[in-house]
């Protein structure tokens, strides 16, 4: 477990071919394929920072939007103020301080009503940013004005996503990867084999709460203009779970698979249909909940399973006959 | 006082107007078989689940090498050194069995992390009898394989108190004898164990003392032998008639 195996060292390698292959985009096209691939980067980075947390745990958090947003005002406030890279910084901690709250205060309770928790608390967040801007400012949005272009947040979003990935195979190699392992098999053997599972939890949502807020940071730059509706956009939390689900919760890569096609097919959509969006994605995620519910990549480890057992049967069978 | 184990003073756990466990006493001492026998819903069961930290107890204390442990979280409890198994059998399907074991390794009251716990896991998987199925899927073993993946997870915390909760139930007759011979060896190895079991071969031939408990209560404590004979006792398992 300390040294590297062959299988991580290839899927070390591959990731890094990735990044460099999808580091090539903005010299082909600046123009629509970029902005595409911004949006792609940037759900690729938030679907799999909410992975990081929700696959393991099966926590359904529907907080996205309330990290993204802080993050994206940490940058609003700061930017006449503050260099950029630690406005990035303090998103990251206030993402975290935020998750760090929320997941002592609720991590305890049953799933349910940790989802209806973290959606009226994004909710709650919005409306108390909205009446603190009234109240003591002039306006209800935040200009930013920065020199960065969409090539820049492309690179940002990117080297973001690269970031959570190599977090999470860093995760997944430690005692808390392997702690959260042993909690989604069973919460009960987790805590007699000593395992402070509260805690476990705790540190992963703050680590995926913090990455989220580090995306809003990042992409502040893109809304020039920042106010809570745009920033706190329910929808965001929504469109996360959603794709996440399609892809795949249980590896970490499964929501990458689940991004790309449902970006695609959602800006055709809402080009094409732009009064019937939010009837498309109801409709995408009554067909993921009911046809795949363990997403592409779990159709795809149901049948590695398959296999496995039919052999490992074979094999016991095998052994049998012998004895 | 101090010297023992484990020890239990005036353990209580009440649940709602149901008192499961009421005013239960006694030592374990180091290296002690121990047995905790009764009829069904006597509270044996909610007894261990206090000890391992499962549940609160409502009143009394227990101690581990004098140290108080009741009250405190059940990982707390695991990481000073009591390890259990389960009633129904708990093992992690999605892991293999080697992954298993070493969960007991890497969290428990030793802590070993990488080589050093996947060494420990495999020792151990080759102690209960599993040497050579490591990567075995867990969900393609028998119940029995299932069991001796508990137990060596048990063991691989290197736990000062090792709490059996009908490990031999559900075992049949050939299997039974390999469990308690198991069981036997591990006990050889001085730890300290203390067996729930409904199998009275296996508290006879294993243990050295037992306690009894009946509707909550404890009616008798002392050699094997002699509290199998007690009225008391015999009354509780059979009925007024036999006595």
């Amino acid at each position: 477990m300390s040294r590297l195996s062959q299988d991580e060292l290839r899927a070390l390698g591959l990731g890094a071919a990735l990044v460099v292959l999808a580091a090539l985009l903005p010299l082909l096209d600046q123009g629509f394929y970029l902005s595409m691939g911004v949006n792609i980067m940037l759900y690729a980075a938030l679907c799999t920072a909410w992975t990081l947390f929700s696959g393991p745990t099966h926590y359904i958090s529907l907080a996205t939007a309330a990290f993204y947003g802080l993050g994206t005002y940490s940058v609003g406030l700061g930017i006449d103020i503050l260099p950029y890279p630690i406005l990035l910084g303090i998103a990251a901690l206030v993402g975290a301080a935020l998750a760090g709250l929320v997941g002592a205060a609720t991590l305890r309770i049953s799933g349910v009503y940790f989802v209806i928790f973290t959606f009226g608390l994004a909710e709650l967040v919005r409306q108390l940013v909205t009446w603190t801007q009234t109240k003591f400012a002039t306006a209800i949005g935040l200009y930013v004005f920065t020199d960065f272009t969409e090539v820049h947040i492309y690179l940002m979003l990117l080297a973001l996503t690269a970031l959570v990935f190599l977090t999470g195979f860093l995760i997944n190699r430690s005692r808390l990867g392997f702690a959260m392992r042993i909690i989604g098999n069973d919460e009960t053997v987790a805590r007699h084999a000593g395992i402070d599972t509260a805690r476990s939890k705790i540190v992963l949502f703050m680590v995926s709460g913090a990455f989220i807020a580090i995306a809003g940071a990042i992409t502040a730059p893109r809304y020039t203009y920042i106010e809570p509706p745009s920033a706190f956009n329910p929808m965001i939390s929504f469109l996360v779970v959603i794709m996440a689900l399609l892809g795949g919760t249980k590896r970490l890569w499964g929501p990458l698979v689940g991004v790309i096609p449902f970006t695609i097919v959602m800006d055709i959509i809402s080009a094409r249909f732009p009064n019937h969006t939010s009837i498309v994605v109801g409709l995408a995620f009554f067909a993921i909940v009911y046809l795949l519910p363990d997403g592409v990549t779990g159709r795809l480890e149901q049948l590695r399973a398959w296999l496995r057992t039919r052999r490992a049967a074979g094999h016991v069978a095998a052994v049998e006959k012998q004895a | 006082m101090s010297t023992a184990a484990l020890s239990v003073s005036n353990a209580c756990k009440q649940f709602g107007g149901l008192v499961a466990v009421n005013d239960v006493s006694f030592e374990v001492g180091e290296g002690e078989l121990f047995g905790l026998i009764g009829p069904n819903g006597s509270g044996k069961t909610t007894m261990l689940n206090l000890i391992s930290g499962a549940l609160q107890p409502t009143g009394g204390e227990i101690r581990l090498s004098g140290e108080r442990i009741s009250g405190l979280a059940a990982h707390h409890i695991a990481r000073k050194g009591v390890a259990r198994t389960f009633q129904l059998v708990r093992v992690l399907p999605s892991l293999d069995a080697e992954e298993n074991v070493m969960t007991g390794a890497v969290f428990g009251h030793r802590r070993l992390w990488g080589e050093e716990a996947r060494q420990l896991a495999r020792a151990l998987l080759d102690r209960v009898g599993l040497g050579g199925r490591a990567h075995m899927p867990v969900a393609a073993m028998t119940y029995i394989d299932q069991k001796r993946v508990e137990l060596a997870r048990a063991l691989a915390s290197d736990p000062r108190v090792l709490l059996l909760d009908e490990w031999l139930a559900g075992l049949n007759p050939s299997e039974l004898q390999t469990g308690i011979g198991l069981i036997e060896d591990v006990g050889r190895e001085g730890r300290t164990i203390i067996m729930v079991e409904h199998v009275m071969d296996a508290i006879r031939s294993l243990c050295d003392r037992c306690v009894v408990m009946n509707s909550g209560r404890k009616i008798a404590e002392g050699g094997v032998s002699e509290v199998l004979a007690d009225p008391d006792v015999v009354r509780a398992y059979l009925g007024d008639d036999d006595a």
